[in-house]
């Protein structure tokens, strides 16, 4: 069995073939969460059956920031979901893979995202309804940081307490960029675990590429409250060039980046043929 | 309306535990009996209308039947992009019940009042839109709402309006109801309007013209087969509803008869507006332009 590290060098190897085919998308924020989606689904937090992916007693992953699709395509074809190599088609026509991940069309694939602050209050439908119906799933929701500047996030952020939902648990993969520039340039965050704190989360904040301790934030449970966990993370991890710098939001390397990324990350001429 | 939707709706949740009320704190006193019976199928999510819409589209996920309650206004415009993304894009199996439909809270104001929701929700693809007029037609909506699996708009009035419905009948979502018979003119109405359409009608035909009146309560999908034979049997065609004339039921008409090919006289009464002015749902009703003197009008101007 391969360790965590080796999975997750592998979906970020994946992540970057599949925008080579694809000729672009959302590199910096797929890199950012490759790790926290890679403990998720290869350190026994996930319970998932690629043979079902309706199975009943399964886990609900959901990704509210779609644009971060790449991750979740590579984790769900690493799993077994469907043929990895049926994602070098992505975003051509044919292909049931685009920019932002579909439900019912892509197996595994929990919620239709991509508008930002959806996700949340979706899950929260999920987590309620499964806890009424008292069965043990849990349900986990990634969010951006910059996609907490939209209120609707806020209206599930009160919901999720109200409704003692311990079965949900949001990530926030915080890298501190968005489309533009910097979060805190463009909207206060911080305080921003006082912010979640206060409204009656469980609130953890971690080194979002620290493999322990994504795995341990992710399988704490507290009674009757849901859990928040602030993964501190660096947009573009895994690319030298692409760490902390805002352009990578959308952007394919030119031909003196390329060598460096295939270097970095471990990717043949093979790989990208 | 109200009260038979309520009636409705706790017949189903008694019958069928999936079923399940969402509010954004819209309802006090009227969901009293349904939550007292049934708290376990009702939750009150607070003023949160996209998280309303979002939490019943993730519930639906999971087998439950939601049917999410608020003004329609609020509905159809605050939650526009979760009906959007979470409901109709997910085809989520999520009823959407708007009370309030177009002007008739009516003292309220235009913040209060749903002239536009159709608008906005009827391009929505996967969305079934139904208005109905009286009543009656809420419990027959209500039930097929139920049994339709996939998204529901439901636009209710409010607790005023009388029954249209002299008998029972056989209500079909997309298949309009033609309530007058008559060859001169058709009028086509929908919800809150028809009983003035009604009225009006019954008033002319003492003047020897002969007015159809078609309730067309589901106005997605659209039952071009009735107004076809509309254009062909009485050439002339008005529609009223409590909406603008910008797409609602006048839209979805003028689009069948052009798209048909064959020229008819054809006039739309609705809002042109933001709606203006304050009183009784019949005064508002006059002032903006919907009113029956104004449907008086129309038809002497179509029948020249």
């Amino acid at each position: 069995m391969e360790s965590i590290q080796e999975n997750a060098k592998e979906i970020r190897k994946s992540i970057y073939r599949i925008a080579h085919h694809a000729g672009g998308g959302h590199m910096g924020a797929a890199f950012s969460a490759a790790d926290i989606i890679s403990v998720l689904y290869f350190d026994d937090v996930l319970h998932y059956d690629p043979q079902n992916p309706e199975w009943e007693d399964r886990d609900y992953f959901i990704l509210s920031k779609g644009h971060a699709s790449y991750a979740l395509y590579a984790a769900l074809a690493k799993a077994g979901f469907f043929p990895e190599e049926e994602l070098l088609s992505v975003g051509q026509p044919g292909s049931r893979f685009g920019g932002h991940p579909k439900i019912h069309e892509i197996p595994g694939v929990e919620a239709s995202t991509g508008a930002l602050g959806h996700g949340l209050s979706f899950g929260i439908g999920i987590s309620y309804a499964n806890k009424i119906d008292g069965k043990a799933n849990h349900t986990y929701v990634v969010l951006g940081d910059g996609e907490c500047q939209e209120g609707s996030v806020w209206e599930g952020a009160l919901s999720a307490p109200t409704l003692e939902l311990d079965n949900l648990t949001a990530i926030i993969d915080h890298n501190k960029l968005q489309g533009m520039d910097n979060v805190e340039n463009i909207v206060h965050l911080k305080p921003f675990g006082d912010k979640w704190r206060s409204f009656g989360w469980n609130v953890l904040e971690i080194d979002g590429h620290n493999y322990h301790e994504i795995k341990k934030a992710l399988l704490t449970r507290m009674d009757t409250k849901p859990t928040l966990i602030i993964a501190n993370t660096i947009k573009g991890k895994g690319v030298s060039f692409m760490e902390g710098v805002p352009i990578w939001h959308y952007r394919m390397p030119n031909q003196q980046e390329l060598p460096v990324l295939m270097t970095e990350l471990g990717l043949t001429e093979k790989d990208l043929a | 309306m109200r009260t038979a939707y309520l009636d409705t709706l706790y017949e189903l949740a008694q019958k069928d535990k999936r079923v399940f009320a969402l509010l954004a704190d819209n309802g006090i006193i009227v969901y009293d009996k349904y939550q007292k019976s049934f708290p376990n199928q009702y939750l009150n999510l607070g003023i949160s209308e996209a998280n309303m819409v979002a939490v019943a589209a993730g519930m639906a996920n999971q087998g439950k039947i939601p049917f999410a309650y608020t003004i329609g206004v609020f509905l159809a415009f605050r939650a526009l992009e979760f009906i959007r993304n979470d409901v109709c894009l997910q085809n989520q199996n999520v009823k959407l019940i708007g009370t309030g439909a177009g002007m008739i809270y009516s003292e309220l104001g235009p913040t209060h009042h749903a002239t536009e929701d159709l608008g906005g929700l009827r391009a929505l693809p996967n969305l079934q839109i139904i208005t109905p007029a009286s009543p009656m037609e809420v419990r027959k909506a209500a039930f097929a709402a139920y049994e339709h699996v996939g998204p529901v708009y439901l636009r209710l009035g409010t607790n005023r309006e009388p029954e249209i419905y002299m008998e029972d009948y056989d209500f079909q979502i997309g298949k309009a109801v033609t309530v007058r018979e008559g060859n001169d003119l058709t009028i086509v109405g929908m919800g809150t309007v028809l009983p003035d359409i009604l009225e009006v009608a019954d008033q002319i035909k003492e003047d020897g013209i002969g007015i159809r009146v078609i309730n067309m309560h589901t106005i997605k999908p659209l039952d071009q087969e009735v107004l076809i034979k509309a254009v062909e049997e009485t050439g002339k065609i008005i529609t009223v509803e409590d909406h603008n004339i910008i797409g609602g039921l006048g839209s979805a008409v003028s689009e069948v008869i052009a798209e048909y090919g064959k020229a008819v006289r054809f006039k739309r009464l609705g809002l042109r507006e933001f709606s203006h002015g304050y009183g009784t749902y019949e005064e508002v009703k006059n002032q903006n332009g919907i009113g029956q003197a104004c449907l008086k009008e129309a038809i002497q101007i179509v029948m020249k």
